[in-house]
């Protein structure tokens, strides 16, 4: 089998993460409970003729395909694999607000045609002209480990040698209202420095994407070799610990060879119990990162786990801003993501050193 | 009339989300779709779905649309002539 590599990477996220030539440098701070992304100049890539007709869960999605394919210089690829839990919900709500009002009268094509999960990956294809497979996985807070898993098995097995990956998320205004209804979204405000230790039920939601262009082949702009990817329906709490040692041994790896752990904390009091146990047990003398203080939570927000990952591996360096422990490592080879939502649809996702 | 032009301008920038495009730069007899305005079928369906919404005009055959959109001047006495609300 072919070995893995992410050759290129590009987040659109709450903070300023879509320039790759700097690595959390200045850091936003929020206090809400809902964030937004830091968009970038979405004219400069995407013509206005064909931007009018794309909400912002599209436009990010494109925009960080392109700036993944420029990073690794490449002009198409063999497969555009996407993952969204919520899909493009903006025009799903317009659309189905426009059934309600208009009682079943009037409606309009536009918003209906964007509407649909693979729309992202399908103007993604149209904007590069990829006639290649093209493929949208909607599975909840795994959907883009299953993006990630398909593109890996495709390229192990050589049946392509380069796949633009990615998880897109955007926020409707009503389903946030739904998500507020049902204690998913948290009370209250809270800021960055305040996540990790909240005492309250649920998390500060977020939009945002995540882009990849992962290969068999190795190029000069390699972050790191995927090794593995695993993912789990359901697991219970206590057996967490004993399902990554054996995805470690596996990958004839023990707890200790870590070098730097990526938790998936959101400050959930009820879900947060999952890493903390890692924290304390298996991981306690390995570096420890979060991210969801600063991005906030969604769907697909774990594919900024593996950004956070890719960036630490290739810059060798971790800022201090998602440190949970100040372990130090003073070389970092092997790098572990694990996420979970509400205590649902684990992963895990080993990375190592190219 | 010129009231309903200006209407018809405003809604179509709205309608078809012409971000950058405002109503003084739609002269009344601009080509809407081709080298105009630069709008297609898809927009054709949404203008469509304007008349009958807004001005209570069904067109039977989409096909007309390609004459009753040529321009917002032709749209605007089509509109006038065949109004119901």
């Amino acid at each position: 089998m072919k070995k893995v590599y992410i050759n290129s990477i590009a987040s659109i996220s709450p903070q300023k993460t879509f320039d790759n030539t700097i690595f959390l440098d200045e850091i936003i701070d929020y206090n809400d409970t809902v964030i937004f992304v830091q968009d970038p100049d979405y004219k400069q890539y995407i013509p206005p003729a064909a931007a009018r007709r794309m909400a912002k869960g599209i436009k990010m999605g494109v925009v960080a395909s392109k700036i993944a394919m420029d990073e690794a210089g490449i002009e198409t690829v063999d497969a555009i694999i996407t993952g969204t839990g919520m899909g493009c919900m903006i025009d799903s709500e317009k659309f189905v607000s426009a059934i309600i009002d208009n009682n079943e009268q009037y409606l309009t094509p536009t918003s209906f045609i964007q509407s649909t999960h693979n729309t992202v990956a399908g103007q993604i294809a149209l904007g590069m002209e990829c006639k290649a497979y093209n493929f949208t996985y909607v599975h909840s807070a795994i959907s883009f480990e299953a993006a990630l898993l398909d593109a890996k098995m495709q390229l192990e097995n050589a049946e392509a040698t380069h796949i633009l990956v990615g998880g897109v998320e955007e926020l409707g205004e009503h389903t946030t209202k739904v998500h507020r209804v049902i204690n998913h979204i948290k009370p209250e405000a809270v800021t960055i420095s305040e996540v990790l230790n909240s005492k309250t039920k649920g998390a500060v939601f977020s939009e945002g994407t995540n882009f990849f262009v992962i290969s068999n082949q190795r190029r000069e702009s390699c972050y790191a070799e995927l090794v593995a990817i695993e993912t789990f329906n359901t697991l219970q709490k206590d057996r967490v610990s004993e399902a990554i040692e054996a995805f470690l041994k596996e990958n004839n790896l023990k707890a200790d060879d870590i070098d730097v752990v990526v938790f998936g904390n959101n400050g959930d009091v009820d879900f947060d119990g999952f890493y903390n146990q890692l924290s304390k047990g298996i991981f306690s003398k390995t570096q420890q990162v979060f991210y969801k203080h600063l991005v906030g939570e969604n769907n697909t927000v774990s594919a900024f786990g593996v950004w956070l990952a890719s960036k630490i591996l290739k810059t060798q360096s971790i800022a201090e801003i998602v440190k949970i422990n100040k372990i130090n490592p003073s070389k970092i080879k092997t790098v572990l993501c694990y996420n979970q939502y509400r205590g649902q649809n684990h992963s895990l996702v080993l990375l190592k050193k190219c | 009339m010129s009231e309903l032009k200006e209407e018809l301008k405003a809604k179509i920038i709205e309608q078809l989300n012409l971000e950058d495009v405002a109503v003084a730069d739609i002269a009344d007899d601009d080509a809407l779709f081709g080298d105009g305005l630069g709008l297609d079928s898809i927009d054709a369906l949404e203008l469509i779905v304007m008349l009958d919404k807004d001005y209570g005009i069904r067109l039977s055959d989409p096909k007309e649309g390609r004459k009753i959109f040529e321009s917002v001047q032709v749209m605007a006495d089509y509109i006038q002539e065949h109004r119901t609300k």
